[in-house]
C-alpha cells in the first residue's frame, strides 16, 4: 500500500466532519476558494460604505473613522467591523486553501500555474490590508507607516528616505492621499488581475459561494462584528511610541520581525519564503502524463469533451479533414491534465461499438486507451466467480480499490471516474457482472474538479453521453470514498453484494457471511 | 442526521472560525517597548562635502577633450561618506558610516535609526564627520534630556541652522 501523506489524512478527516455538519454541497473546505471570494465581496461592499464617510486627508482621517465607528455604530461601526473581520477571514481562507491544495497534492504538475500565481496573490491581499490599517491613522497606522517605509527604504528604489515622513511633523496630505488611492483603487485592481490570472487555466470557475455557506458565514461575521466591534487605537502622534499595540496578526505579522532583523534581512526572509513557496511544484518535479489525443475519424465535432474539460485544454475549431461535420476539437497539451474526462464525454467511447475490433474513440488517452479499458473489463468479468459478481470502478486519486479484489469482486481503476463512459456500466452488466459498484473521490471533491459531477449527470441522464434507462439501476451503486474511508467502503461494498444476491433471487446472506466470503477471497 | 443537530454543529464550526479570526485580529498583544522605555530616533538627510575639490585642467588635458566638453575645471561629483557616533550617558548607542546615495554617490546620505532606551534623565552626545578630507568631527552635539516612557525623541540635522537639534 502506498504511503499517504499525514497532512492529507488530516484534511480528509476534517472534511469528513464538515460533511456531517454541512453536507458536501456546503462543505467549507470544498468551497474554500469560493469562500475567500465571498469575504472579498463583503470587504468590497463594506469598504464602499466606509469610503462615503471617510475623509482622505491626514488631518481628517482619524476623526472620520471615529465618527463612523461611534456616531453611527449601528451602520458605519458594523460596516467597519465587517470590513476588518471579513478581511481577516479572507486571509484565513486563502492560507487554508494553500495548505489544503498542498496537503492533497493539488499544487504540482499541470496545476503549477494556479499555484505559482496564487502565492503573490496572497501578498497582494496582505499589502492591501496594510494600506487599510495605514488609513485609520491611529497609533497602529503610524506604526505600519513607519515600518513599511523602513522596508521600502531598504530597497534600492529611491534615493531619499521615506521613513522621515513619519517623524516630526513632516508628513504631507499628498502622501496620505496616495495611500488612500492605493487602498481604494490601485491595489484592488492588482488583486482582480491576480485573481483572474490565478483561475485562468480553469474552466467553469465558480466564484460565488454556495448560498447556505454564504448566509452562515455572513451571520457569523455579523455576530462577531456586534460582539466585538473593531475600534481604533489613539490618534497617531509622531512624538509617542505606544508600548503595546493590538496587532492584526493576519496582516501585520512581518513587522515584529524587524525587532530582530534589519529591514534588508526582513526582505530576504519574506522573499525567500515566497520563492520557496513558488518553487514547490518542482520540488520535486511531477512527471507529466501524456495528453489526450484526438482521432478525427471518430470525432463528429459534438463539442461535449470541450464543454466537460475542467482545464480549458480542448478548443473547438473548423473541420480540417474535409469530413461532413462543421467542427472538430483540438487539445492543447500544455493545459491538458491527463484526467481522461474527455474520454468519458465522447459518445464514440461506447464500449458496445466495434465489438470485434479495436475500439477507437474520438478523443483518447494514449497511456490507457478506451480499447484497453474495455479489454480490462472483459478480462475482469471473465475472472469473476461465485455469487454476487461485482465490478468495482474507481479512480487513481481516491481510495486504492485493488485491496477489495476477491473471487467475486474485480476492480478497474481509471485516471478519474469522469473518464468512465457511462455505457461501460451497462456493458459490464450485459456481459456477466451482477452488479457494478462505482466509487472515486468524495462527492464535490473530485481531484480533477468535475469528474464525479459529470458522472452523476450522465447517470441521471442530464448530460451526454448518458447511462441509458435500460441499465438496471438496482444493480448499480455509487459510493464515493477517500483514502481515509477504507472501512466505510468495505461496509458499503459488502452491503451492495448482499443486496445483489437478494435481487438475483439467491439465498439472502447475512452481512457477516458476505464479509467472511470477501475475506476468504483475499486469502 | 437530525436537522437541528446539523445546524447546531454548523453553528459550532462557525463560532470556532470566528474565534480564530477575532483572536488573531487583536491578540496576542504586541509589546513594541518594554515597560519604562522610550525611543530615540535618529533621522536626517544631509548632503556631505565633496570628496575632491575642483581642479583646473591643464591645456594638454583640455585638448584631449571634445571642443564642446572643454570646461576649465573638473569637479568630481562624489560626496564624502558620513561617520556618526551617538552616546547616551557616555555609552556608545550607535556608530554608523553611511555612504551617499545615487549611482555616482553624489546625493545626500540618509540615516534612520530607532533605538529603544530606558526612560529618564540622560546626557546625549553625538558627533558627525561629513568631510573625508578632515579628521575628527565636523559637527558635535550635547544635551541633557529627560525621556518619558513611550516618548519618541527625534534627533534631526540641518546644516543651515548649525547642525543637530532634537524635537
Amino acid at each position: 500500500m502506498s504511503f499517504i501523506n499525514p497532512l492529507k489524512r488530516f484534511f480528509l478527516a476534517i472534511e469528513a466532519w464538515f460533511n456531517i455538519a454541512f453536507g458536501s454541497e456546503w462543505n467549507p473546505l470544498y468551497n474554500i476558494g469560493r469562500l475567500a471570494f465571498f469575504f472579498f465581496w463583503v470587504v468590497f461592499i463594506s469598504g464602499l460604505y466606509l469610503f462615503v464617510f471617510f475623509d482622505t486627508s491626514l488631518s481628517g482621517a482619524y476623526a472620520s473613522v471615529e465618527s463612523i465607528t461611534h456616531e453611527q455604530w449601528y451602520a458605519g461601526g458594523v460596516m467597519r467591523s465587517l470590513h476588518r473581520y471579513a478581511s481577516d477571514a479572507a486571509v484565513v481562507t486563502i492560507v487554508l486553501h494553500m495548505f489544503r491544495e498542498f496537503a492533497l497534492g493539488r499544487y504540482n504538475g499541470f496545476r503549477w500555474f494556479s499555484w505559482v500565481t496564487g502565492v503573490p496573490t496572497l501578498w497582494i491581499v496582505i499589502t492591501l490590508g496594510i494600506t487599510g490599517y495605514w488609513l485609520v491613522w491611529d497609533e497602529m497606522g503610524l506604526y505600519v507607516a513607519m515600518l513599511s517605509s523602513q522596508l521600502i527604504d531598504a530597497l534600492p528604489l529611491i534615493s531619499g528616505s521615506m521613513s522621515r515622513n513619519f517623524v516630526g511633523h513632516q508628513m504631507s496630505d499628498r502622501f496620505f492621499t496616495l495611500m488612500a488611492f492605493l487602498h481604494l483603487l490601485g491595489q484592488p485592481l492588482f488583486l482582480i488581475a491576480a485573481l483572474w490570472l490565478h483561475v485562468k487555466r480553469l474552466s467553469l470557475v465558480k466564484i460565488i459561494a454556495p448560498k447556505g455557506l454564504a448566509i452562515g458565514s455572513f451571520i457569523a461575521l455579523l455576530a462577531l462584528s456586534l460582539a466585538s466591534p473593531a475600534v481604533s487605537h489613539k490618534v497617531a502622534d509622531a512624538a509617542q511610541v505606544p508600548e503595546i499595540l493590538s496587532l492584526d496578526w493576519f496582516y501585520l505579522n512581518v513587522y515584529p520581525l524587524m525587532d530582530y532583523f534589519t529591514a534588508g534581512q526582513t526582505w530576504i526572509i519574506t522573499l525567500s519564503i515566497t520563492i520557496f513557496l513558488m518553487l514547490l511544484p518542482w520540488l520535486p518535479p511531477k512527471k507529466r502524463e501524456a495528453a489526450a489525443e484526438v482521432h478525427l475519424n471518430y470525432c463528429n465535432g459534438c463539442e461535449q469533451c470541450a464543454e466537460d474539460c475542467p482545464y480549458d485544454a480542448i478548443t473547438v475549431q473548423d473541420r480540417t479533414d474535409g469530413a461532413k461535420f462543421a467542427h472538430e476539437v483540438k487539445v492543447n497539451p500544455d493545459l491538458c491534465a491527463s484526467c481522461g474526462i474527455c474520454v468519458g464525454s465522447c459518445p464514440s467511447s461506447n464500449p458496445f461499438r466495434q465489438k470485434n475490433e479495436v475500439l477507437v474513440t474520438g478523443i483518447d488517452m494514449p497511456q490507457m486507451p478506451i480499447n484497453d479499458i474495455r479489454t480490462h473489463m472483459d478480462e475482469a468479468i471473465a475472472k469473476l466467480k461465485g455469487n454476487g459478481k461485482i465490478i468495482v470502478l474507481g479512480c487513481d486519486n481516491a481510495l486504492d480499490i485493488s485491496q477489495y479484489e476477491a473471487a467475486n469482486i474485480q476492480v478497474i481503476s481509471l485516471f478519474c471516474i469522469g473518464m468512465m463512459p457511462a455505457t461501460l456500466v451497462e456493458y459490464a452488466l450485459a456481459n456477466g457482472a451482477d452488479g457494478v459498484f462505482v466509487t472515486g473521490c468524495r462527492t464535490n471533491d473530485c481531484y480533477y474538479r468535475y469528474g464525479n459531477v459529470w458522472m452523476d449527470k450522465r447517470f441521471e441522464g442530464s448530460r451526454q453521453p448518458i447511462l441509458r434507462r435500460r441499465a438496471d439501476r438496482s444493480h448499480i451503486k455509487v459510493f464515493r470514498a477517500s483514502v481515509n474511508d477504507k472501512a466505510i467502503l468495505l461496509r458499503e461494498l459488502t452491503e451492495f453484494q448482499r443486496h445483489i444476491n437478494t435481487l438475483d433471487g439467491k439465498k439472502e446472506k447475512t452481512v457477516s457471511e458476505v464479509e467472511s466470503e470477501f475475506e476468504s477471497g483475499h486469502e | 442526521m437530525n436537522r437541528i443537530l446539523r445546524y447546531g454543529l454548523q453553528a459550532f464550526y462557525y463560532t470556532l472560525f470566528m474565534v480564530v479570526v477575532w483572536y488573531f485580529s487583536f491578540k496576542p498583544s504586541y509589546h513594541q517597548l518594554a515597560e519604562n522605555q522610550a525611543v530615540i530616533t535618529l533621522s536626517f538627510t544631509h548632503a556631505t562635502k565633496l570628496r575632491e575639490a575642483c581642479r583646473k585642467l591643464s591645456q594638454q588635458e583640455l585638448m584631449k577633450l571634445a571642443p564642446n566638453m572643454r570646461l576649465a575645471t573638473d569637479c568630481p561629483r562624489e560626496r564624502s561618506p558620513m561617520q556618526l557616533e551617538l552616546y547616551l550617558d557616555d555609552k556608545l548607542l550607535t556608530k554608523a558610516t553611511v555612504e551617499p546615495t545615487g549611482f555616482h554617490k553624489d546625493q545626500g546620505v540618509n540615516i534612520f535609526q530607532r533605538i529603544k532606551v530606558v526612560a529618564g534623565k540622560h546626557s546625549l552626545r553625538l558627533w558627525m564627520n561629513d568631510n573625508i578630507n578632515i579628521k575628527g568631527p565636523t559637527y558635535r552635539y550635547e544635551q541633557n534630556i529627560i525621556l518619558k516612557p513611550e516618548q519618541q525623541l527625534l534627533i534631526d540635522f540641518d546644516a543651515g541652522s548649525g547642525g543637530f537639534f532634537t524635537s
